[in-house]
Order: C-alpha cells, then sequence, then structure tokens
C-alpha cells in the first residue's frame, strides 16, 4: 500500500447550522498513487471543497467537524494527530493553493516577506538562503523580475500573477501532496492556459502528487490521471480519465460530460441533467442522483447503492452495474 | 437577406477615474470605435476576458450608459443620444438578461411582481390578466404558476435565471441582450439555460446579443462572433467561418486557450505571454502586440483598421 | 407541501414563508438581551403615556399648597412639588408630552429627510449638491443652539419645539438615506429596473426606498432618545412647554431652584428622561445588530 501517498477512507464531515446536523460528506472515499495527478470533479455544494478542507483538517472557526473515517497520509492517521504535529504537515507535506489567491495571501506583507516565512519555518533556512530559494521558486513558475517582484504588495499584482505567487508558494517546500482547489476558476482562459502549463511542468519535474479540484471538465481532460466523480457529498464514480471521458458509467458523470459544450462539435441541443442539486436538508431518500436521473428505476428511489467495482480499477455507484459489478471487484 | 435589427456603428465610451486626491485625471477607454450588425433572428456574441469591454457594450446597447461617440439604431430608430422619456418606447423592444441571478432580482419583491414589473410600466393589463400573462410566461421558462407567489430566495441559481429570463421575455421583445447568463451557473444547469435560450429563439423570433467569456459557449449558441481585445474589436465572423480559420493572433491564442473535455484531444496551444496591458495606459499601435508572437515593426506604432478578410462576413483588425 | 416540478424533481414547497421573516427576526431579537428588556420598558412607557391621565393618582395640575416639597411617601410615592402636585402623576402625564413631542419631531424629521436624501443619492449633480451643502450648514450648528434660534423666531411653545427639533432631524436623516440610496442603486436589480424602462419614481420608491428602510428605523430609535433630551432642554430653557405643565423639562427648570432642599423634585423628572433616553438608545443599538449589522463601528 505504500506506493498510496494519501488514502482517504470512509470520510464523513458534518456542519452544524441553528443546531441542526448536516451531513456534508457521507463515506468518501479515494487514495491518491505516489507521482498521480486526481481530479475531483462535481458541481457546487457537491463536498469537494470540503473534502479537501477534511484532509488539512481546516475547520478551524467553522462548525464542521469530522465524524467518521480515516484519511491515511504515509502511513499515518491525519485524524488522530495532535494539532502541533498537524501544523508540521500543512504546508511542508501538504499545501494548498485556493480560487482566489487574494484571500490566501496577507495584503499588508510583502510578497518576499511571505514566501520566506514559509520557507524559513519549514526548511529552517536562514534569511539569506530562504531569500534565494523564493527567487528560484518565483523564477520556476514564470515570474519575470523575481528580485523586484519580491518587495512588491499582492495588490500590485494581476490575478494571474498572485496564483503564480501562490503556487510558488505552496511548491517552495517541496511538499509530498498538493492541493489545488480551482485554481484557474477565476483567472481568464488566456492566463488559465499560462498557470495550467507552470503547474504540469512542475507536476512533472518534481514528480509530485496532486489533488485537483475543480468544476471544469476541461482542466480535469488536461491536467488529470485518474478522476472521482463527486454528488451530493458522495463519490458516484471513479475511473482513469481515458475511461471516464471514453465511456463513462454514472448518468451524471454522463449528464456531466454531456452538458458541456464543446468546440468543433456541431450539436443543436446539449445535453442537460434536468432539475437541481439537492440542498443537504432535503436529500433524496433512496439514490440521492434518482430525481435528476433518466435511467431512475424504482430501487433507486427505495435504497442507495453502495459504491461498486465495475471493471478493471473503475467504481460507480449506481443500481444500473447492480449485481454483477459488485460481485467482481467489491 | 433579413435586415438588421441591431446596427452599431463606431461607439466609444470612455470612464473617468482619479486615482487619487492629487493625481491628474485619467480616463479608460472601455470601448473604442465597436461597429457591428446584428440581423433579425441572429445571435450575434461578443466574447473576450475580462476588461476588454464586452459588458460596456452591451450597456451602450441597452443604452443604459450613453456613448461618447458614434451611432446605435435599433430597428431603424437611431437611439445613441435619445432621452430617457422617447426610450421607454425603444426598451418595450429590447430587454436585458444579468450575469448574476442573485442580484438581479430584488429580493424584497415576490416572483410575481419581478415578473410582472415590465408589465407594469408598459402596459394596462389588469391585475388578473397581467397575473395570467405572468403564469404563462413561468411555464414557458419551465417554472410552475405556483413559484409566482414566492420570493427570489428560495430559488436556486438555474431557477432565477429561468425567472430573469421569463421578466425579459413578458413584453415579447424583439432583442434580447444577455450579459453572462450562464456563467454563474453549474455546467449541468448551464446547459438547461442554453438550451431555453435556443428554444426560446425559435418560439418568439427572438434576436440575441450574447455576451460571454466562454468560447465554448458562444461557439454553442452564436451565429456571428465579435472578439473583443481592451475595448476594441479585433475580428469578427460567422460562428463556422472564426473557429475554423481565425485571423487574429489574439483569437487563435483565445481558441487554443480554452481547455477541451476530451483526453485524446490534441493540439497545438499558443501560450501568450504576459498579462492584459492596463486600460488606463493601452500600448501604442496595435493594442495586442505586447502580447503578440507576430508582432512586426509597424504594431508598435499604427493601429490596424477592422477590414474585410479572405470572406465577405469576415473582418479582422490586423496588419498580417 | 410536495410538488413535482416541470423536470421531474420533487420540491417540498413552504407555504408559511411570509411569515418567516417576522419569526427570525423575533428569533434574533430575544438574543439581544439588553436590548430585549430595553424594548419592554419602552413599550411601558408608550402605555403609561397613552392612558396617562386614567392611571394617574392625583390630578398633576391640581396645587395643594397644604401639602408642598414633600418628600416621597406612601401617600405620594415621588413626593410633591412646590405647589404640593403629586410628581408621580405629573411624570405620568408627562410622559405622553415627552414622548409625543419627540416621537412627532423625529417623524416629521425623518420624512422630509428621507426624501431629500433619496432625491439627493438618487438624482446626484446640482440637487445632490444643493441639499448636502445645506445640510453641511445645519451640521455646522450645534444641535441645541439651531433649535433654541428657530424657537426664538417662532417664538416659545410646545408647536415649535417639534418643528425645531424635526428641522435639525432632518439633515442626519438626508445624510444617511443618501448614502444607502447611493449603494442601492448601484444594485443590479436597479440597473434591471432602468433597463425595463421604469420611471425614476418607480425605480425610487420601489426598488431603493425599501433597501434603506432597515437602517431608517435603526436611526430612528436612536433619534428618538435625542430628541426627548432636545424637547426637554428646550423646556428646560422655558422655550418649550408651559411652566405649569407636566413636561419633564418643565419639571426640571421649576424644581432647579429647590435643588438644595428638596433634591427629589429635580431628581425624579431627571431620571425619566435619563431611563427612556438610555432605553431608546439600547433598543437603536440592539435594532442596529439585527437589521444593519454592516453599520456597527
Amino acid at each position: 500500500m505504500s506506493e498510496n501517498i494519501i488514502e482517504v477512507k470512509h470520510l464523513q464531515t458534518q456542519f452544524t447550522r441553528d443546531d441542526r446536523k448536516t451531513v456534508v460528506l457521507d463515506n468518501v472515499s479515494f487514495h491518491i498513487k505516489k507521482g498521480e495527478v486526481l481530479g475531483l470533479v462535481g458541481e457546487s455544494g457537491c463536498g469537494k471543497s470540503v473534502t479537501s478542507l477534511s484532509i488539512m483538517r481546516l475547520f478551524k472557526d467553522t462548525t464542521g467537524e469530522i465524524t467518521q473515517g480515516e484519511i491515511v497520509y504515509n502511513g499515518t492517521n491525519l485524524l488522530s494527530m495532535s494539532e502541533n504535529d498537524m501544523r508540521q504537515i500543512r504546508g511542508k507535506e501538504i499545501s494548498m493553493i485556493f480560487q482566489e489567491p487574494m484571500t490566501s495571501l496577507n495584503p499588508v506583507m510583502k510578497i518576499g516577506e511571505q514566501l520566506a516565512e514559509a520557507i524559513r519555518l519549514h526548511l529552517g533556512y536562514s534569511d539569506k538562503l530562504a531569500r534565494e530559494h523564493a527567487v528560484s521558486m518565483l523564477t520556476k513558475v514564470g515570474i519575470p523580475r523575481p528580485q523586484e517582484i519580491l518587495a512588491e504588495y499582492p495588490h500590485q499584482l494581476s490575478g494571474g500573477m498572485r496564483q503564480r505567487i501562490m503556487i510558488a508558494m505552496a511548491m517552495s517546500c517541496r511538499p509530498n501532496l498538493l492541493i489545488a482547489d480551482e485554481p484557474t476558476t477565476a483567472l481568464d482562459v488566456t492566463i488559465q492556459a499560462q498557470i495550467l502549463d507552470v503547474m504540469k511542468q512542475l507536476q512533472a519535474d518534481e514528480h509530485m502528487s496532486m489533488l485537483l479540484i475543480t468544476h471544469d471538465l476541461g482542466v480535469v481532460a488536461e491536467m488529470c490521471n485518474r478522476v472521482v466523480v463527486m454528488y451530493a457529498g458522495r463519490v458516484v464514480e471513479e475511473a482513469s480519465v481515458y475511461d471516464l471521458f471514453d465511456e463513462p458509467k454514472h448518468p451524471y458523470t454522463k449528464g456531466l460530460i454531456g452538458s458541456v459544450p464543446k468546440i468543433g462539435q456541431k450539436r443543436d441541443r446539449l445535453d442537460s441533467v434536468p432539475g437541481n442539486v439537492p440542498t443537504p436538508n432535503n436529500m433524496p431518500k433512496g439514490c440521492k442522483f434518482a430525481p435528476r436521473c433518466k435511467e431512475a428505476m424504482s430501487i433507486c428511489w427505495e435504497q442507495e447503492p453502495a459504491i461498486a467495482g465495475v471493471g478493471e480499477n473503475r467504481f460507480c455507484r449506481c443500481w444500473l452495474y447492480g449485481e454483477e459489478g459488485r460481485g467482481a471487484n467489491a | 437577406m433579413r435586415k438588421p435589427l441591431v446596427v452599431v456603428d463606431g461607439i466609444k465610451k470612455t470612464f473617468p477615474i482619479d486615482s487619487g486626491l492629487f493625481s491628474s485625471k485619467k480616463s479608460v477607454k472601455a470601448v473604442n470605435r465597436v461597429s457591428f450588425e446584428i440581423k433579425e433572428g441572429e445571435t450575434f456574441s461578443l466574447v473576450g476576458e475580462s476588461g476588454c469591454g464586452k459588458s460596456t457594450t452591451g450597456r451602450l446597447v441597452t443604452r443604459l450608459l450613453t456613448p461618447d461617440e458614434g451611432k446605435i439604431w435599433i430597428n431603424g430608430e437611431e437611439i445613441s443620444q435619445m432621452n430617457e422619456t422617447k426610450l421607454r418606447e425603444v426598451r418595450k423592444q429590447v430587454q436585458m438578461v444579468f450575469q448574476d441571478p442573485y442580484a438581479s432580482l430584488n429580493p424584497r419583491m415576490k416572483i410575481r411582481d419581478v415578473v410582472a414589473e415590465p408589465l407594469i410600466i408598459h402596459s394596462k393589463l389588469s391585475v388578473k390578466e397581467r397575473e395570467r400573462t405572468v403564469a404563462e410566461m413561468l411555464e414557458v421558462v419551465g417554472l410552475n404558476s405556483y413559484h409566482a407567489e414566492k420570493f427570489a430566495h428560495e430559488f436556486s441559481g438555474g431557477q432565477r435565471q429561468r425567472i430573469g429570463i421569463a421578466r425579459a421575455l413578458i413584453l415579447k421583445p424583439k432583442l434580447i441582450v444577455a450579459d453572462e447568463p450562464v456563467s454563474a451557473l453549474d455546467v449541468s444547469i448551464q446547459s438547461q439555460i442554453l438550451n431555453l435560450l435556443k428554444d426560446l429563439q425559435e418560439e418568439f423570433q427572438l434576436t440575441y446579443l450574447f455576451i460571454s467569456h466562454d468560447l465554448s459557449v458562444v461557439e454553442h449558441i452564436s451565429d456571428k462572433i465579435g472578439v473583443m481585445y481592451l475595448g476594441s474589436l479585433v475580428e469578427s465572423a460567422p460562428k463556422e467561418t472564426l473557429f475554423a480559420n481565425p485571423q487574429h493572433p489574439y483569437t487563435k491564442a483565445l481558441l487554443s486557450s480554452v481547455p477541451i473535455p476530451d483526453p485524446r484531444a490534441k493540439r497545438e496551444r499558443i501560450i501568450l505571454q504576459g498579462d492584459v496591458p492596463s486600460p488606463v495606459n493601452p500600448p501604442s499601435g496595435c493594442l495586442f502586440h505586447t502580447r503578440c508572437p507576430y508582432a512586426m515593426e509597424i504594431c508598435r506604432t499604427t493601429p490596424p483598421d477592422l477590414r474585410k478578410a479572405a470572406e465577405d462576413d469576415h473582418l479582422v483588425a490586423c496588419h498580417l | 407541501m410536495e410538488v413535482v416540478n416541470e423536470v421531474g424533481q420533487t420540491t417540498v414547497v413552504t407555504l408559511d414563508k411570509q411569515s418567516s421573516r417576522a419569526r427570525e427576526f423575533w428569533k434574533k431579537w430575544k438574543k439581544q438581551k439588553t436590548a430585549f428588556w430595553a424594548g419592554f420598558f419602552i413599550l411601558f412607557l408608550v402605555l403609561v403615556a397613552i392612558f396617562g391621565p386614567v392611571i394617574a393618582p392625583y390630578d398633576p395640575y391640581e396645587p395643594n399648597y397644604d401639602a408642598t416639597l414633600q418628600t416621597p411617601s406612601l401617600a405620594h410615592w415621588a413626593g410633591t412639588d412646590e405647589y404640593g402636585r403629586d410628581i408621580l402623576s405629573r411624570i405620568i402625564v408627562g410622559a405622553g408630552l415627552s414622548l409625543g413631542v419627540s416621537f412627532t419631531s423625529v417623524f416629521v424629521g425623518a420624512v422630509i429627510g428621507t426624501i431629500l436624501g433619496l432625491c439627493s443619492g438618487y438624482y446626484g449633480g446640482w440637487i445632490d449638491r444643493l441639499i448636502m451643502r445645506g445640510s453641511d450648514v445645519m451640521f455646522a450648528f450645534p444641535d441645541l443652539l439651531l433649535a433654541i434660534a428657530i424657537v426664538a423666531i417662532l417664538g416659545p411653545g410646545l408647536t415649535n419645539v417639534v418643528v425645531a427639533v424635526a428641522v435639525f432631524s432632518i439633515p442626519s436623516f438626508a445624510r444617511l438615506i443618501r448614502g444607502n440610496t447611493l449603494a442601492a442603486k448601484e444594485a443590479v436589480f436597479v440597473e434591471a429596473a432602468r433597463s425595463m424602462g421604469a420611471k425614476s419614481s418607480r425605480i425610487i420608491f420601489r426598488h431603493i426606498f425599501p433597501e434603506t428602510v432597515s437602517s431608517m428605523i435603526v436611526f430612528f430609535s436612536l433619534r428618538i432618545g435625542t430628541s426627548i433630551l432636545a424637547a426637554s432642554s428646550l423646556s428646560f430653557l422655558g422655550l418649550g412647554a408651559k411652566p405649569e405643565s407636566p413636561d419633564w423639562g418643565a419639571m426640571l427648570s421649576m424644581g432647579r431652584d429647590y435643588l438644595a432642599t428638596s433634591p427629589h423634585v429635580v431628581m425624579i423628572p431627571g431620571l425619566a428622561i435619563f431611563l427612556s433616553v438610555l432605553a431608546f438608545n439600547l433598543v437603536g443599538d440592539g435594532l442596529r445588530d439585527i437589521l444593519d449589522p454592516k453599520t456597527k463601528n
């Protein structure tokens, strides 16, 4: 099992609001192999960001808590670690990039200070060494005139530049796992292309494992080796990127892929997934996707299917692949 | 040949900005000499990245803003400097759908009143007739008439955008200006709304001015496309021509930057260097020359004019 | 109620949504402990103001020269003044006067100020400059001095106190509402209404005005405290209520000669003013926390 950098097992996370407990993640399991880029796809509210926060245990000042499951990183369960030990993991072993870089950069601190701080803290470098390391990181992420940028403040930079800084910061301690939560969603396409290019390059150079959270199937197809599709706080499908796009199994995945307009493909109408995502307090009883599913059967309304193998290294949570799938790979 | 419903000729809009107490007054050329035509029943899209002036252009066409220069004809009437009283008649014909379905519906009004607002403003229908029309329109956009009694916050993003569309359609206008109508929505909901817009176009013979940053969405919905960069139109062509044979280097780079949801897709990606220049200090000559891989000497000095490329309908502003 | 909508999705339709906003408010209001109790005190004051003449144990105007300047006793819970009138009865009847004057004046000020603020914020340009320069001029006067000047011109009397306090409330309301209008004007739904061809009057009253109501309510309750104080001060100076009327300020004024010998004659109306101003301010702060959390600090 040592080839997996991280294994998330049966994770359940809940939030409390107005004395009401809401289960946001239920029985979420997946793993990331060393050097692999795993995509976590889903629409807003499906729990993909909460998954990343759960891994980092970033629930301070929120009502979020992990109620069940294990997150095994390099053989140790992160959930049983003390907050102090966890702080050693965060930023050094596992780093994170967020959608809006401005919220994670300190607006009144110079870029150089922020970068060097993290480096000194985690790698124990001297001031001079930390600064040199910072410059080399900025060069790596394609920032022109890195020496000058170090003396500037975040607001003086464009969105694309800030995201590069975030990547440089996240990568500066050579983490084993990088979690990127919608890293390019706030950016324009031509800038997105630049950032994806940088991330791909760095990932390949450092042979780093990555969890890429996104709603954009185009980004998934371009960046990932394997994909986990989430819906309503559950994993509904897991497959290699080729299998997923060639032959999606879960009706939701099919709908998702069909609803994206694709350049060069002439279609008069897009396939669409009817209806809306259910809210956590208004979950249907059986399969959470049944109300929107074109292929729903009577059992789907009654009982929630378990996730089961549906071929080599493929998993799907759907009654369509009922018994035969279950026997083969579960 | 169908006649043009919208003709925009050389419109300009400059916004003053005060960058500080003692610094000199600066201004941003948000829209600079933009011209295009939209034929009846056609969908014309403006694409470009943030700050390229596409939304400002949309607001000039609906006259939420007044152009500094240039002319706008809607259905044969010149409206660029028309006063508010006269504009009210034009506005019956031109309605808008906004990007943010959360902000564009008054949170204190019931859906019934939100959708009926254009009727209240422009018609003298009785309350009963009005309610019937609203109920009909809600059905048309795929909602139910009982939704009329609720408030906007009780709906999801996609449903709210349907409400916004119902409101825009209730006067049976000719032109709908849709400003990023699907960019705030999830993909599965996005496709519902795009399909709805297409169906409605057929049913009500609508003309769309569609504003979006998403090329794949634009390709799906448009007949003609205009690409904007830093306030100027750099290329405009029918959809097929633009995607098959883009002429402007910016259009080429933009097209190649869109991630394709197909892991087997192979293609040449043109990655542009640097960021979009600040519109406060736009570059001299061609606005794109600072990032253009093919920039020549002339590009640094002389701004190119929009001129015909290979085909009649294909206009491009490039020295190449 | 369960309803299956156009795309076959089941949604639960809650039919009692209208009342939910009120319920939400009540829930939050109960959590504002101090303001909650201050609110009860105001409710009590209002009841006293309304039923004052009925519940007062003595006639507040009838002198009783056998019992002048008595200290509080069982017969006269708050003692008597220099004419032997029961102070408690005067406070009770005076509540109607004081609250009435301050409420009317703030109301008049709020109505005029709101209209000016809406116009100023919405139209901008020279209208805005005119209104805002006008209120700057009024802000330059100390509030009370302005009120004194107005009463001096119009002559003393309660009606003129109302006018004076109303006038000095106008600029603060105008400025507050102008700020809210400027913010609301930028809302997308306002732009949407403009794109539909709505007239200015419709946009102002249907779309912008409702956005300003909550901060207006907050300011209104805070302002009532100020105006009780102002009206009392004017009466104290002899510019407001007639000296023999049971107005709290007038009672203070009458009693100050006996401050050394019978302090209760001054203390009791002083306490009434103090408590009611405090209560209105506490309620105002509580309302602000609920309705308008942005403007805190």
